[in-house]
């Protein structure tokens, strides 16, 4: 488990943190640039020691300043992915792969042949990395991160500095490291697209403080944290099983609440995936109408209705089921529909709304690295 | 363009005291490098000045202060003298001392500039896989900066050959002793009759130098296209 809690001034900025992160998994950092997460993450990393706390990792302890306790960053054992790679230039990849290979010490649990192949570097370990595309530059930085044989893996903002397509390309290869490495990782980001499609567990942070920590689906589910005057959409996450293929090309998901149907996933039957769907792509009505063109119409209960300070926005919390949606709707909806806590409504959701690049395995689905 | 045997003595002289004093001073100027790109500290504009001091001074007076610290009855000089029975003046190695003091900003100058132009990222990256200091120094900072070496190096190198004033001045000019390329120039226009001496060993000298200038630029481009960039 890690286990963090820091504090620490720089200049005007305080930093006063503290969570934890299971032992395995993958755990976000998330918020908006300046709410502490750099300072974060270079304090894990030792590059930056905090004022006072501590690190702990499993039994280790990276940095205790009661106990005097700090750790030098090339004994901490964290295999570090930065944004920009930071490959070696006058290495090959294969010499920038084998770099904290050579110097890890003890049992090598992880093999380099197994990255290779997972990360399918195969075919650049004689270039250069100047010769290298960004996402290609990324998946080496991140079998080099691993084949150092880490306790965790650190990964700071790792696809922020690309485009759409590469991040695309990037972020399979991230959900099978967070599935089969079996080593925590760290994953700091601002953008809630790559937190909710790799995430297990989150830590929001805001204004150098943590907002809110935990399950993903619970922390998405509070409506507080994505008032409508925010940066980020409100939404939820639904975990899902793929059901049926159908016709008109649209695939039939069944989750805790019921069915979906969204335009067709390439995933075979049964497999288990994430699902975000967005508070504005949720309507609410009173009556089951079969006359409109949404696909989607599912029965809820309303939980908790926030009016925002706008006079304008409410997000409506439904139970769909087991499963936590939320609706974004006017205050008028609100008051012309008599929503309160316990109103029975039905959920009105586009499948042409649910994204499926959104879709993402869940978390913990594949055999282990080290096997 | 035949040598007489006392000009090629001087060729080889000179050869030899500017690669003996650009080794001796290539770890201490790769230090200073590091100090004035990597540190902070109160005075280091002082270190800094003191630092590029030759390049500025007239080389007589750095042949004078030499001769007042590293003489045989100066200080240092007379220490060296009588501990280790080394004597610096009249010789080649006073010769060497003066051309790799003379040159060493040279030195210090490519190499602090290279090695302000490597990425501390890389470094941080390197340290993070589980390297010591020492260890990414080796590894990550000394290749990155190695055209900026290879540079200073020849360089120092190319102005040694040319050194004239601190040597004369430290050492005087003794044939196959202490008398470089440059000295012997100096010496055949002394002489009369002696102008044809004169223009080959100052052909030799241009020669040298612009072989001095094309290999650093070569070398340089070689390098850096080692650390693919």
């Amino acid at each position: 488990m890690l286990d963090v809690a820091l504090r620490t001034r720089r200049g005007a900025f305080v930093l006063d943190v503290s969570f934890t992160g299971p032992s395995a998994g993958l755990t976000a950092l998330f918020g908006p640039s300046g709410c502490g997460k750099s300072s974060i993450v270079e304090a894990i990393a030792g590059l930056l020691p905090p004022d006072e706390g501590h690190i702990r990792l499993g039994a280790a302890t990276l940095f205790d300043s009661a106990r005097g306790i700090d750790l030098p960053l090339h004994r901490r054992g964290i295999g570090y992915v930065f944004q920009d790679a930071r490959l070696f230039p006058h290495m090959s990849v294969r010499a920038n792969l084998l770099y904290g290979f050579r110097r890890a010490g003890g049992e090598r649990r992880i093999g380099f042949d197994h990255v290779v192949e997972l990360l399918g570097v195969g075919a650049l370990l004689q270039r250069r990395p100047a010769n290298l595309s960004g996402g290609e530059r990324q998946r080496v930085a991140l079998g080099r991160a691993l084949l150092a044989q880490p306790r965790l893996l650190l990964m700071d903002e790792p696809l922020a500095a690309l485009d759409a397509g590469r991040k695309a390309e990037i972020m399979p290869y991230i959900e099978l490291l967070r599935d089969d490495a079996g080593i925590p990782i760290v994953y700091v980001s601002h953008a809630l697209d790559e937190v909710v499609r790799l995430a297990d567990t989150v830590v929001v942070l805001a204004e150098g403080r943590v907002a809110a920590a935990g399950d993903i689906t619970a922390v998405l589910a509070r409506l507080d944290l994505f008032p409508p005057d925010s940066a980020y959409e409100a939404g939820a996450l639904v975990a899902a099983r793929v059901a049926g293929h159908e016709a008109f090309a649209l695939t039939r998901l069944a989750f805790d609440g019921g069915e979906l149907l969204v335009p067709r996933l390439d995933r075979p039957i049964g497999a288990g995936l994430r699902l975000r769907i967005r508070a504005r792509d949720v309507m609410l009505a009173l009556a089951p109408h079969s006359d409109i063109s949404a696909l989607n119409v599912l029965p809820a209960v309303v939980e908790d209705v926030r009016i925002a300070g706008d006079g304008c926005h409410a997000d409506v919390r439904i139970a769909v089921g087991r499963a936590r949606l939320v609706s974004r709707i006017t205050q008028r909806s609100v008051e012309r529909l008599g929503l309160v806590g316990g109103a029975q409504v039905f959920a009105v959701i586009k499948s042409v709304a649910i994204d499926g690049r959104s879709a993402g395995p869940p978390p913990h689905a594949g055999e282990t690295l080290t096997d | 363009m035949p040598l007489s045997p006392v000009e090629l003595e001087a060729l080889l002289l000179s050869l030899r005291i500017s690669g003996v004093a650009v080794l001796f001073s290539l770890p201490p100027a790769l230090l200073c490098a590091f100090v004035l790109a990597r540190t902070a500290f109160p005075g280091k504009v002082l270190v800094d000045g003191l630092v590029h001091l030759p390049l500025v001074l007239p080389p007589v007076v750095m042949g004078y202060l030499l001769l007042i610290t590293l003489g045989t009855r100066a200080p240092i000089g007379g220490w060296l003298l009588d501990t280790f029975g080394i004597r610096l003046v009249f010789s080649w190695t006073g010769a060497a001392v003066a051309a790799g003091i003379v040159t060493f900003p040279f030195q210090v100058r490519a190499m602090r500039l290279s090695l302000e132009a490597v990425d501390p990222g890389l470094e941080a990256a390197a340290r993070s896989l589980g390297a010591t200091r020492a260890d990414v120094f080796a590894s990550v900072t000394l290749p990155l900066m190695s055209p900026g070496i290879v540079a200073g190096v020849i360089t120092a190198f190319a102005a040694s050959l040319g050194e004239f004033g601190a040597i004369i001045t430290f050492v005087s000019n003794v044939p196959g002793e202490t008398q470089t390329l440059p000295l012997a120039i100096y010496s055949a226009i002394q002489t009369p009759g002696n102008e044809a001496a004169a223009a080959r060993l100052a052909a030799l000298s241009i020669g040298l130098a612009l072989a001095g200038l094309l290999s650093a630029e070569v070398a340089g481009r070689q390098a850096r296209r080692l650390i693919g960039r």
